[in-house]
């Protein structure tokens, strides 16, 4: 019986499918990028839970399907009974793609749980994230591709001019939107997780009250509490946001218009996308960068090849080192007028005049009004500060009893599927297991044409670290015009790079650029959360002809000292 | 398939893993040390002649030549040991390659874009300023002598300024709006201004708010704007287009200056007409004229006037029938050694604009009817005018038509503009009573008009332009067929 259960297992997950999403309004999600902060990873990732099959949830549905007898007793939904002496075991306080992921993880642990959503359910991912960009970017993507005559040329390919409809395009955003928010609604419907509307305070230990603005406030208790509410886009001082022609991503999602010159502050992973979006749609961009070069945050060499492939030979120019300090929306006939200030010398440098500007300058957590000096809690930059098991910490340095922030509010990383996983960790302490989650292996991906994506560190942190803990590290790459399939696609351009210690084979860092990046790096991924090192994951077998050869490659190229006994990485917390 | 080693740029890397930099001991399969290699041309005794040939190294074992992807480093910059100096794309990827010496890189030899075999001389690092002109000159010279290097054309760099002292006039003329106004141009203005080395600060912006835009730059490069890139099917870009007849394009030399002229930039459309009246030269054109006796023309206008049919509408249908009978007249020569037949019949027609001249096209004229071909024409004419015409509607012309008539122009002749799928133009002057004899001798006043086309002899001949007219002045003289 175990064993097909865990056969099925694997081979229903795609099946299954899924449904859900998102980060909750509070969404904990990484669509956006902070360029201030480029050690931090900020961006859109992978959302295993909207376009694949989630682990929890399809353990759930198998549950039920497997054996519905053993698992349920007294309660008619599959949502546990509470502990004694409370409402809930579990409340979690924003429904994004963090909320969501612990919501489910709690159900199938037996544990009954509510889930508090403020605005809509599936938060800033699903809602105003990373899934209407992939819309967009799906798009951006065809439309890159037809227009470019060369590519489409060497395939013996002959097409007349591409153009599109504007509001087809928002639409397909719109709806992609719609469908993911109403699976993930469903998927924790169709688990008996109790749906409660309104905003959530947190009024003291174990107590929670929500309700709408201007209605009466429900109390409830609950053992254990999530917070997950997730962050909102930054927008920095003197910038004034029109919604029309200054806009952050909230609004550009909606693509109301193509503007025929955009300004985008911040080069970040929003940022980037955009530019992707809107020059593929035949918008000019300019990026402003506070930091004195592009793409902040992304292992430099990738980052190097990313501006040659990216930036460069499109209609984009940029200024660096410069703050927009200044940002005044198009009116009275006249432009949109930006002014630059030197990052370091604070001097007015240039003012720009252009027909829309687009704030990406990361995002700002979402955690007033949480009640948060109730447990004397105080934020850091509005933060919640958390511990690496997520367990919230006070003003006094200790640790809040059963209370948890997870996602874009604890700021740890700011990625939908790292609020996911934290969301899953934290059920599974409060459950009884420890658990520590492992920051180090979560990939990240920016979904540019091509995509770049990344996980755990980059070289110039590597070196640091390898200096500090007084170990070698080596530097492994392949080319993606090295690979068939890549050059069947004609899409050879593209590097991965592998960063490792010689010694052991530890992987320490993977870093893709090129066709399909963000799939390819789960490979990677997978292999730094399993402690897999390079010299057993070299003889792994990889289908002729694939992108994940470039993987393959980088594995068999990487020259680890074999004598040495190997040490699996430990799981470390960050 | 390999890895391809990138060489890491951080000098640094030397220290943590031997197998990084070093030549010895090659790490991945494939790989050679892809650091620039250089050679020292010893001079005669000259003990400090420091100019290093930077060669197109040898980044993989298969890699014969090298496509240079982009110069890292810009000439005249200078460079320390372990930087990247330049990107080169071999045959399985692009590495940075950098320098193993300090120096100044005085000359690029192989530009941008271009492919060196491997060892050819790419470009040249001086090692002070002083040999800076040496090496530029060398560079010049390199050109010739690099083996079988297509290259061998590259950017030499312009020879040293001549006498300083000389003419000091003034050189730039001033722009017209030459007064504090802030220069905008666009992105990609920008990118194309430096591609075809045209100085942005002298153009006159015509995009939103006074912007230098993309089109702006092609126009001042002359180069032909680049196809709608991406418009949304909506919004019209402006890029009012390249068409042509009649204006005489302003030649460009002028060298006698007369004190307090203005001097105003042509506007993108201007620019597009200049470049292709120049282009025209390369066309072989003559010109055939025909008298037509429009009596009966004018009776059928004045009798399908009110339903809106247009003077330019009969001609275009006359016009598209005849052709219809002669396709050679309808069909272009595009290679300079084929004849290509077009499948339909698209009348251009020139109509001055702002300053301009545009072609809108009433597409398969002898197929729609005379109201149909009205209509279009009306709407056509308000696009041109809200500049919303698509460039379908503009080039897409296999005949031109162009009428002076109404200015009681008796005749003119028309340019054949190049590159079109156009073949011949018909200048159409006015319709006057004149006093004609007919076949009897007997005297009479009739209207008349003048019609001279220009065609490229290449593919038509004196006879085949001559009977096309006879069949065109038969439907004009009878225009009964013109309204069936």
């Amino acid at each position: 019986m175990q064993s097909s259960f865990s056969l099925s297992l694997s081979s229903a997950s795609p099946i299954t499918g899924r449904s859900d999403g998102g980060a909750t309004s509070t969404a904990p999600d990484l669509f956006f990028s902070s360029t201030t902060t480029p050690s931090q990873l900020r961006f859109c990732g992978l959302r295993r839970e909207a376009f694949s099959g989630c682990k929890s949830s399809n353990n759930a549905l198998l549950l039920k399907q497997l054996r519905p007898m053993k698992k349920i007793s007294a309660s008619s939904s599959r949502n546990g009974t509470p502990s004694k002496g409370f409402d809930y075991d579990l409340v979690i306080i924003g429904a994004g793609v963090g909320g969501h992921g612990a919501a489910l993880h709690a159900v199938e642990k037996g544990l009954k749980t509510a889930i508090i959503e403020g605005d809509v359910v599936g938060g800033t991912c699903v809602n105003r994230g990373c899934v209407p960009s992939k819309a967009l970017l799906a798009v951006s993507g065809r439309m890159r591709e037809l227009q470019n005559e060369h590519h489409m040329k060497s395939f013996g390919l002959q097409v007349a001019a591409a153009g599109y409809d504007r509001q087809q395009v928002a639409d397909h955003a719109q709806n992609l939107a719609t469908k993911i928010r109403n699976n993930l609604t469903n998927s924790m419907k169709s688990l008996g997780v109790d749906i409660l509307t309104g905003f959530g305070t947190v009024v003291g230990p174990q107590k929670v009250k929500y309700g709408k603005v201007g209605e009466s406030e429900t109390l409830i208790t609950a053992k254990d509490i999530i917070i997950a509410t997730g962050s909102v886009p930054f927008v920095p001082k003197g910038v004034e946001v029109d919604g029309k022609t200054v806009i952050t991503s909230d609004h550009a999602l909606k693509l109301e218009t193509v503007p025929e010159w955009i300004v985008i502050v911040g080069s970040g992973y929003i940022g980037l996308e955009f530019s992707d979006v809107y020059t593929a749609l035949g918008s000019e961009v300019t990026f402003v960068e506070a930091l004195d070069q592009l793409m902040p945050g992304f292992d430099p060499e990738i980052g190097k090849l990313a501006q040659r492939v990216l930036i460069n030979p499109r209609k984009i120019d940029y200024h660096t080192g410069v703050f927009a300090s200044k940002i005044t929306p198009a009116r009275d006939g006249k432009p949109v007028t930006i002014e630059l200030i030197d990052a370091k010398t604070k001097e007015l440098k240039d003012t720009l005049e252009v027909d829309a500007a687009l704030i990406a300058t990361g995002r700002a957590p979402f955690t007033q009004g949480l009640g948060l000096e109730n447990v004397n809690v105080e934020t850091q930059r509005g933060f919640i500060p958390v511990d690496e098991r997520m367990r919230v910490i006070d003003s006094k340095g200790k640790l809040v009893p059963h209370l948890y922030c997870i996602g874009d509010a604890n700021g740890k990383m700011m990625l939908a599927h790292a609020a996911s996983a934290q969301g899953i960790s934290v059920v599974e302490q409060v459950s009884g297991k420890d658990h520590v989650l492992n920051h180090l292996s979560i990939p990240a991906a920016c979904f540019t044409h091509p995509e770049i994506s990344m996980v755990g560190l980059t070289e110039p942190q590597a070196r640091e670290k390898a200096e500090k803990e007084g170990f070698e590290i080596s530097i492994a790459k392949t080319s993606f015009k090295a690979n068939t399939k890549a050059l069947a696609e004609n899409e050879g351009e593209g590097i991965a790079k592998l960063i490792y210690r010689p010694d052991n084979g530890e992987i320490l860092g993977v870093h893709i650029f090129g066709m399909h990046a963000a799939d390819l790096i789960h490979e990677a991924s997978n292999a730094m959360a399993l402690g897999t090192r390079i010299q057993d994951i070299k003889y792994a077998v990889h289908a002729h002809p694939t992108l994940s050869e470039v993987i393959d490659e980088l594995f068999k190229s990487a020259k680890v000292k074999s004598d040495v006994p190997s040490a699996v990485a430990e799981p470390v917390a960050v | 398939m390999s890895s391809s080693l990138l060489q890491s740029r951080v000098p640094t890397a030397l220290s943590f893993s031997s197998s990084i930099a070093g030549g010895t001991k090659p790490q991945w399969r494939f790989t050679s040390a892809p650091a620039v290699t250089f050679t020292r041309r010893t001079r005669n005794s000259t003990i400090h002649a420091k100019i290093r040939e930077i060669f197109m190294p040898a980044l993989s074992s298969t890699m014969t030549e090298g496509k240079i992807v982009s110069w890292i480093k810009s000439e005249g910059d200078v460079l320390s040991k372990g930087e990247s100096v330049v990107v080169v794309e071999s045959d399985k990827a692009d590495m940075d390659v950098e320098t193993f010496y300090d120096g100044i890189l005085a000359a690029i030899v192989v530009a941008e874009g271009e492919s060196a075999p491997v060892g050819a001389p790419i470009g040249l690092l001086a090692e002070t300023e002083a040999e800076i002109e040496e090496a530029k000159a060398k560079a010049a010279g390199a050109g010739s002598s690099a083996p079988s290097t297509p290259a061998a054309s590259a950017p030499s760099p312009p020879p040293p300024p001549a006498p300083v002292a000389a003419a000091p006039t003034p050189v730039a003329a001033p722009v017209a709006a030459d007064g504090p106004r802030k220069i905008v141009s666009t992105p990609f203005a920008k990118k194309l201004a430096k591609q075809h080395k045209v100085d942005i600060n002298k153009l006159v912006g015509t995009g939103p708010f006074g912007r230098i835009t993309p089109a702006d730059v092609e126009a001042a490069a002359g180069i032909a704007p680049a196809k709608s890139s991406a418009a949304p099917v909506t919004a019209a870009a402006h890029a009012p287009a390249a068409a042509a007849a009649a204006a005489p394009a302003k030649s460009a030399p002028t060298f006698a200056e007369i004190p307090g002229a203005t001097i105003v930039p042509f506007t993108t459309m201007q620019a597009a007409v200049s470049k292709n009246m120049i282009e025209s030269l390369s066309v072989p054109t003559f010109r055939v004229g025909y008298p037509i006796i429009t009596d009966a023309l004018d009776a059928l206008y004045e009798k399908v006037k009110p339903k809106g049919v247009t003077m330019t509408a009969l001609l275009a249908k006359a016009a598209a029938m005849a052709l219809v009978q002669h396709p050679v007249v309808n069909a272009s020569c595009k290679d300079g050694k084929s004849f290509t037949y077009n499948s339909s019949i698209n009348i251009a027609v020139a109509v001055a604009i702002n300053g301009g001249l545009i072609t809108p096209v009433l597409p398969d004229a002898d197929k729609l009817d005379l109201y149909l071909l009205s209509q279009k024409w009306k709407e056509l004419v308000e696009k041109a005018r809200s500049k919303q015409l698509q460039p379908h509607e503009y080039n897409s012309g296999t005949f031109t038509l162009s009428n002076l008539g109404m200015f009681g122009v008796d005749r003119f002749d028309a340019i054949l503009p190049p590159g079109q799928a156009w073949g011949a133009i018909m200048a159409v002057g006015a319709s006057k009573p004149t006093a004609v004899a007919d076949k009897d001798g007997y005297f009479s006043v009739k209207s008349q008009m003048l019609v001279n086309v220009t065609a490229d002899h290449r593919i038509v001949y004196g006879a085949d332009l001559a009977a096309f007219l006879k069949t065109f002045a038969k439907i004009v003289q009878e225009p009964d067929s013109l309204t069936m």
